[in-house]
């Protein structure tokens, strides 16, 4: 994996957001294929999809404050072979419109790409109506979806280029804040292959978005106490790269995944649904447990719900019994 | 196949009105009273109206008809069969076991249809996207969607009425299934919509009152919908649901099921006499149009 060599000295590596990169891919995708088209919710700065709009404005279509409208106006635009991406917070879509995205989108198999951003507590004080925690769980059991959690700026940006090639729904969430920056502009990206960040034999912690960075961190502390931890960036949740994690389980006898999502539906989900059919393994999930966020500094909520690099450090060495 | 005389239309919604209730008795459960009611718009729509080829259902040049209240479906798939998109007998087939024709309308299963529908409020709005993309497109096929009185209480469909009325889709044809009923009763007393025509005026429409049973308005309003200038056009039809079998006329109850082998056999007796009037009007032998009338055999 060809990584940002700055990838653990925190002070050094470059932090981006995730949805800058889905902007800025949007403004080259726009330039290449004319059926691109972008619909926002009124959140088009959030959304960082301003440049495409200035750029394209006949293909941005502004819905207001109408989530309902925003994917099944999408979905008509998708049937006359554009390529539509859906923007608004993930917590109002797919919060707001899963019957429609289910119905008109999935079940209609059009090619339109829901885009979900400000996900996880990491958004921060605006508390918990505004973190997401469950749009992996709702996305993931609708057939012919798609779902993809990039990790970092790079990542997304090369994502939201290789779904717009993908002909079908796709779901795709980013978080708020500026993350670290840890693949490079080499760092390949396939819809639905896991990535090995890190190598390792003693414990496998597979994870989804920013979050990925803090257990790279994790993983370096447990060196210090000679445990070789794996790290498995699994950006696409559905579907699920099973012949990675079947290889990790076997490898390492012990699972950890990491994620900004209730435990239950999302990565930790599929991961341990996968793995208790065809090789039941110890899985620990970090992720939230069936509680809602609340107002905080993205640090502060991330710490509180155990997402930071020490807590996941701890709970690898609990699962190890070396506390 | 085109029919251009009002007779014609007239003869052939009451074919679509008996095949649509074949179907529904064979299926054993289903919508009865919307889809006899807009038997008369569809005919219209099918062999008259729309730019459209049953044997060719993906041609580009095609109008887009977007059916919003899905559950009406026995009756688009009756008119369908009767244009020619697939074989009558196979409207025997409604929702059963591997059948193209699903309780309610999915675009994947069957060609000529342009979404997948059912849940409520959601057509306009994907009709709406359609009509900004043709428009983006510099094209000149129309989009005629179908919608209902009882699923304006939805949020979605009024939130598409807004859409295309800031885009101006005058491409855009709503035809609206004013019957005044939905699963519970009358729609004035589960969450009254009156006075539609001036809601839609006031966000900015186009809208034109029709009788939705009577082919010469409906025929006329249609192909002038095709010349829509300026905004989205609502054509609030006014139809009786349950028409043209008189004991489901006007009777909430009829919304959501299927009439037995008994009250279908009436039903389809009814349908049959009436059929026999209409193309019987200058007979000789029908002089008292009577139920004995020597013309009826072999009908």
């Amino acid at each position: 994996m060809d990584f940002n060599k700055n990838i653990y000295l925190k002070e050094q590596n470059k932090k981006i957001p995730t949805r800058n990169g889905y902007g800025d891919a949007l403004v080259e995708l726009g330039k290449r294929n004319k059926n691109v088209m972008v619909l926002c919710a009124d959140l088009t700065d959030s959304t960082r999809v301003m440049k495409f709009k200035e750029n394209f404005p006949g293909r941005f279509v502004e819905i207001g404050v109408a989530e309902q409208n925003l994917v099944t106006v999408a979905s008509g635009l998708a049937a006359m072979g554009k390529v539509p991406f859906a923007s608004s917070y993930a917590m109002f879509c797919p919060g707001r419109c899963w019957e429609q995205i289910r119905t008109t989108i999935c079940y209609n198999n059009q090619n339109v790409k829901i885009i979900g951003a400000h996900a996880g507590v990491s958004v921060g004080p605006d508390g918990a109506t505004h973190q997401a925690l469950e749009d992996i769980a709702i996305m993931r059991s609708l057939p012919n979806m798609i779902v993809i959690v990039p990790a970092d700026y790079e990542q997304t940006k090369k994502a939201t280029k290789e779904i717009a090639k993908y002909v079908g729904p796709v779901y795709m969430r980013f978080a708020r804040e500026k993350t670290p920056q840890m693949t490079t502009l080499k760092t390949p990206f396939k819809i639905g292959k896991a990535q090995i960040f890190r190598e390792g034999k003693s414990i496998s912690i597979i994870a989804a978005g920013p979050v990925v960075y803090e257990c790279l961190v994790a993983a370096e502390m447990l060196k210090e106490k000679r445990i070789d931890a794996q790290v498995i960036n699994c950006h696409t949740i559905k579907p699920l790269d099973q012949k990675t994690i079947l290889s990790a389980a076997k490898k390492c006898k012990c699972i950890l995944t990491v994620e900004e999502h209730q435990i239950t539906g999302g990565l930790g989900g599929a991961v341990a649904e996968f793995l208790s059919e065809v090789y039941p393994t110890k899985i620990k999930r970090i992720g939230v447990k069936d509680h809602f966020g609340e107002s905080g500094t993205p640090d502060e909520l991330l710490k509180k719900f155990g997402f930071n690099a020490v807590n996941i450090y701890k709970e690898a060495l609990k699962m190890l019994n070396k506390r | 196949m085109e029919l251009k005389k009002v007779s014609d239309l007239k003869s052939m919604a009451n074919q679509i009105r008996q095949d649509t209730i074949i179907s529904l008795t064979e299926a054993k459960s289903g919508h009865s009273a919307g889809p006899l009611g807009m038997a008369d718009i569809f005919t219209a729509l099918y062999f008259n109206v729309l730019k459209h080829n049953p044997k060719k259902p993906k041609w580009k040049d095609r109008d887009f008809v977007v059916l919003s209240n899905g559950h009406i479906c026995p009756v688009l798939y009756a008119t369908m069969a009767n244009s020619g998109y697939f074989p009558k007998k196979e409207l025997m087939t409604l929702r059963k076991l591997g059948t193209r024709l699903q309780g309610h309308p999915h675009r994947e299963a069957l060609p000529g249809l342009e979404t997948t529908s059912g849940p409520l409020g959601s057509g306009l709005s994907q009709a709406a996207g359609m009509a900004y993309a043709l428009k983006l497109d510099g094209k000149k096929n129309k989009v005629f969607c179908l919608t209902s009185d009882g699923e304006h209480d939805e949020g979605n469909h009024w939130e598409a009425v807004l859409f295309a009325a800031k885009h101006k889709l005058n491409n855009l044809i709503t035809i609206l299934d004013r019957n005044y009923i939905q699963i519970d009763g009358n729609t004035e007393t589960i969450m009254p919509l009156d006075p539609l025509d001036q809601k839609y005026r006031s966000f900015n429409w186009n809208v034109k009152k029709i009788k939705g049973n009577n082919m010469r308005q409906v025929l006329s309003a249609l192909k002038k919908s095709r010349t829509n200038k300026k905004r989205p056009l609502m054509i609030i039809a006014n139809t009786i649901p349950g028409k043209g079998v008189s004991f489901m006329e006007n009777d909430y109850t009829w919304h959501g099921k299927p009439p037995t082998k008994e009250q279908a056999a009436i039903a389809l007796a009814e349908l049959r006499k009436k059929r026999h009037y209409l193309e019987h009007e200058n007979c000789k032998n029908c002089k008292n149009l009577h139920d004995e009338c020597v013309c009826m055999d072999g009908q």
